[in-house]
């Protein structure tokens, strides 16, 4: 199968710092792909980078190549909001729309127009029941976004990244921030979503790349050190700053 | 990923347009800015010269037609420096108070609380109570009322600007030296007060800029008068109100000596403004950090 | 806090008279600024008993009602009807507003959201040179600029094309109007509102804009749907502590706004804010019997509504800032 995103000599910079160096890597089709490493190796700028969300920040420089289905989303001519819907972010800590849980869902498809009038009723359930929150607030749909627990939340924050219909889930570190139970909640809607999403997940706890992973990158200092089927490095780690790794030494 | 569906090119016009708007406004912010400043200039330097920066009216109340306004500007910066003096005294301490000797309490709280109200209370009304304590005392309008008022008006900037200097200090420094055995007052005056000096500096003039440009406070209490500043008893002039009561004549050369006050008063009031602030800037690097 | 110290045999009696004299030092100090922080809450408490108490005896022989609804001005004659000042303070202070507020606002939006570091630290001079402008230059600026081209072009204009609307209408319009006040009270208040709206903005997290424009939003989706409700309250607090300004602002008002004791209808009339009546008339306060109090009465007026305004937006902004950071 052809991979779903492909990175090519890709550099960023944060003004004078280099924070990536010449990343070179293909991420599989719906499979989850794992970016693994210490803390301040670049697994968020790489993570970031695939979905030009790097533009927010100011100072940065990015140069090399992103592929999406063969298209470079760095190209002088395309436009972000339609990458930033291909490829959606689920964040460490869930930043709730200041609105309803159903406009939270319904924001997606309104601002996109991809869904409207009574479709976005069925729409709204529908993500909701892919993120497995919808049994705990199909009575108070209307309900602000904020009063629900930050387990909940974070299941909102992907109900509403599902409702864009993008074709990658980008997670950054999505259940740091959570208690073990709804981070367990959150790890099994991954793996639920697997066949049909492109998820690549940043961690930085062995066991959850364990858990999840079915491809893997591991970084250091800004290099990619190995890549390949989860598993296998697993087993027989190529490099030895990998081997250290794994093995709990760092 | 070159989309051409109505929701995207609406989405995409909407954002330019708001752009322009938000860019034009901040042009207009700042064109407005410009325009104020070339009145000013416009209208006052053609009206200064030698004579009229050192001499006082002559010829008699609004009718003269010679002199200048040296008296307004030395009115000015007395009443403003007294005030600003006086308000440092004050507000210092008070916020010595609320940052190190007290700092959470719920006094402390509604003691800001007032500072905040106070800030905002207009000028004419420091003028309306100045006047009204003058009346009960037996002053007439005069130097000491003037200073009075300003001092009353300058109270809440000065010691808001005194209070968010010393919160800035860090805390490890006023920690450690309470862990050498100092009191209260060593630490605020001896650590505190000599990290903060660019900031209370700053502060200081800040309140000084707001006071020397003020006339509603000293339209009361302050009176006018052409000549120069004798006694702390007897009425003064200011430029703010040089400019308010000069501008009205049908005399040109009257009305002459009002562009003068106002270009001097925006000249001043503008240099304590940017200068407080290079000053700050300079000071702050040789400040522990 | 009480120090502990040290002390060697030789020299404890030095260190004790020295450790007694710190000790009355940190007593005596405490007291002193104690007192003095007892200023602020004393002064304003004595600016409303003042005034009230200077204010009372044209409260003594009229009703209050009398006195917000009467439309003739005459001190002379003891006819003290403010309903005039206070319908101008209101038409100047309001148009002010509506003319500031919305370019305000989007100035302090593309100063937290769009504007290049650069293009932010030129704007904290022009903004702090803004409001360190004294009231009477800004007056100056009105009569020289604001006041010729209202009076010469812009109402001319306006009344040809819309004259039938009586609140546009402009019957010899001498330029000294309510507009003229307006536009230069507008740009008097400027600056506060882009300042605090911009503290307010800046300080709703960037992980909020991050979420909203992981979704495909343009920025400003994001701002509109997801910064600006969180920034609401404090943004709203700005607006009322600007009005509060305006509403208490008088020499540049009074320098362009006509001082005619009438109720205007339009707002190339000429109008009488109260801070314009009793700047104009103090001096002839004291010779007409109850003039002192009526103006008392105006200035304790202004000081409620401002206090009460300024009250409101304190507690929000306390509140607000934050509630946006949360």
């Amino acid at each position: 199968m052809d991979p779903q995103i492909s990175v090519r000599d890709l550099n960023v910079f944060y003004g004078k710092h280099q924070a990536l160096r010449d990343i070179n890597v293909e991420i599989p089709q719906k499979q989850i792909t794992v970016i693994l490493g210490p803390s301040g190796c670049g697994k968020t700028t790489l993570l970031k980078s695939l979905n030009r969300l790097l533009d927010v920040t100011e100072g940065v420089r990015v140069t090399g190549q992103v592929l999406i289905d063969g298209e470079n989303i760095y190209a002088p001519a395309v436009d972000v909001t339609e990458v930033r819907k291909k490829a959606g972010l689920l964040a460490q800590r869930p930043y709730p729309l200041p609105m309803s849980i159903y406009d939270n869902v319904a924001f997606g498809p309104r601002i996109h127009g991809t869904v409207r009038g009574r479709d976005l009723d069925v729409a709204v359930r529908h993500y909701l029941e892919l993120a497995g929150l919808w049994d705990e607030v199909k009575d108070r749909l209307h309900a602000p976004a904020t009063r629900l627990s930050i387990g909940q939340q974070q299941r909102l924050c992907l109900a509403r990244g599902l409702a864009v219909e993008p074709e990658v889930i980008l997670g950054d570190e999505p259940t740091s921030a959570l208690d073990p139970v709804s981070a367990q909640h959150i790890e099994r809607r991954l793996l639920d979503l697997r066949g049909q999403y492109t998820i690549v997940l940043v961690t930085h706890i062995l066991r959850q790349a364990k858990r999840l992973a079915d491809h893997m990158l591991f970084m250091y200092m800004g290099d990619l050190i190995e890549s390949g089927p989860a598993r296998e490095m697993f087993a027989n780690p190529r490099e030895d700053r990998t081997r250290a790794y794994l093995s709990g030494e760092f | 990923m070159t989309d051409r569906r109505p929701a995207w090119k609406r989405r995409h016009f909407e954002e330019r347009f708001f752009k322009t708007l938000m860019r034009v406004s901040f042009l207009a912010v700042a064109g407005s800015l410009g325009a104020i400043l070339l009145t000013v200039i416009v209208k006052g330097l053609p009206a200064l010269s030698l004579a009229m920066l050192t001499q006082t009216p002559k010829g008699g109340y609004y009718l003269g037609k010679e002199g200048g306004i040296l008296n307004a500007i030395l009115g000015s910066l007395l009443l403003a420096g007294c005030a600003t003096v006086l308000a440092l005294l004050i507000g210092l301490p008070m916020a010595l108070y609320l940052e190190i000797y007290a700092p959470r309490s719920r006094w402390a709280g509604s003691v800001r609380l007032a500072l905040d109200v106070m800030w905002g209370i207009p000028s004419i009304v420091y003028g309306a109570f100045g006047f009204t304590l003058m009346l009960l005392v037996g002053l007439r309008a005069s130097l000491l009322g003037g200073i009075l008022a300003l001092t009353l008006l300058e109270l809440p900037i000065m010691t808001r600007a005194m209070d968010e200097v010393i919160k800035m200090i860090p805390k490890d420094l006023e920690e450690s030296a309470f862990a050498l055995g100092t009191t209260r007052y060593e630490v605020a005056v001896k650590v505190i007060v000599r990290q903060a000096l660019p900031g209370i500096i700053t502060g200081a003039l800040l309140a000084f800029g707001r006071g020397i440009g003020d006339a509603a406070a000293v339209l009361f209490t302050a009176g006018y008068t052409d000549r120069l500043p004798t006694s702390l008893f007897r009425p003064v002039a200011s430029l703010p109100l040089a400019v308010f009561f000069q501008l009205g004549t049908p005399y040109p050369e009257v009305r002459q000596r009002a562009y003068a006050a106002a270009l001097i008063l925006t000249i001043i009031v503008l240099g304590v403004s940017l200068g407080s602030r290079l000053l700050a800037a300079r000071l702050s690097r040789n400040v522990v950090k | 806090m009480r120090p502990v110290t040290t002390a060697s045999p030789a020299s404890r009696t030095g260190r004790e008279s020295d450790l007694a004299r710190r000790r009355l030092q940190d007593r005596v100090s405490t007291w002193l600024f104690l007192a003095l922080t007892a200023l602020p809450l004393t002064i304003t408490a004595a600016m409303l008993l003042a005034l009230m108490a200077r204010s009372q005896p044209i409260l003594a022989g009229h009703t209050i009602r009398e006195l917000l609804t009467g439309q003739t001005w005459q001190p002379m004659q003891g006819q003290f009807g403010f309903y005039p000042f206070i319908v101008g303070t209101l038409w100047v202070t309001a148009l002010a507003m509506l003319i500031a507020v919305p370019p305000s606002l989007f100035t302090a939006v593309y100063l937290a959201e769009y504007a290049r570091p650069t293009t932010r630290t030129l704007a904290k001079p022009v903004l702090d040179l803004l409001a360190a402008i004294p009231s009477v230059v800004y007056g100056i600026w009105g009569v020289v600029a604001i006041v010729p081209w209202v009076g010469a072009s812009l109402a001319p204009t306006l009344n040809r094309w819309f004259g039938f609307i009586p609140f546009v209408a402009a019957n010899n319009p001498t330029g000294f109007s309510v507009l003229s006040g307006s536009l230069v009270l507008a740009v008097m208040v400027t600056p506060v509102i882009i300042a605090i709206s911009y503290e307010v903005l800046r300080a709703v997290p960037d992980g909020l804009r991050e979420a909203a424009l992981a979704m495909g939003t343009t920025r400003w989706q994001a701002i509109m749907h997801a910064v600006l409700p969180k920034a609401l309250p404090g943004v709203a607090a700005a607006v009322v502590l600007g009005f509060s300004r305006a509403f208490g602002e008088t020499m540049a008002v009074l320098m362009v706004v006509g001082n005619v004791a009438k109720t205007p209808s339009s707002i190339f009339d000429p109008a009488y804010p109260l801070t314009a009546l009793i700047a104009n008339n103090y001096g002839e306060m004291m010779s007409i019997p109850l003039y002192d109090a009526a103006l008392m009465g105006a200035a304790l007026t202004l000081l409620l509504v401002v206090l009460a305004f300024n009250i409101i937006s304190a507690v929000i902004l306390r509140g607000a800032v934050r509630r946006a950071a949360a």
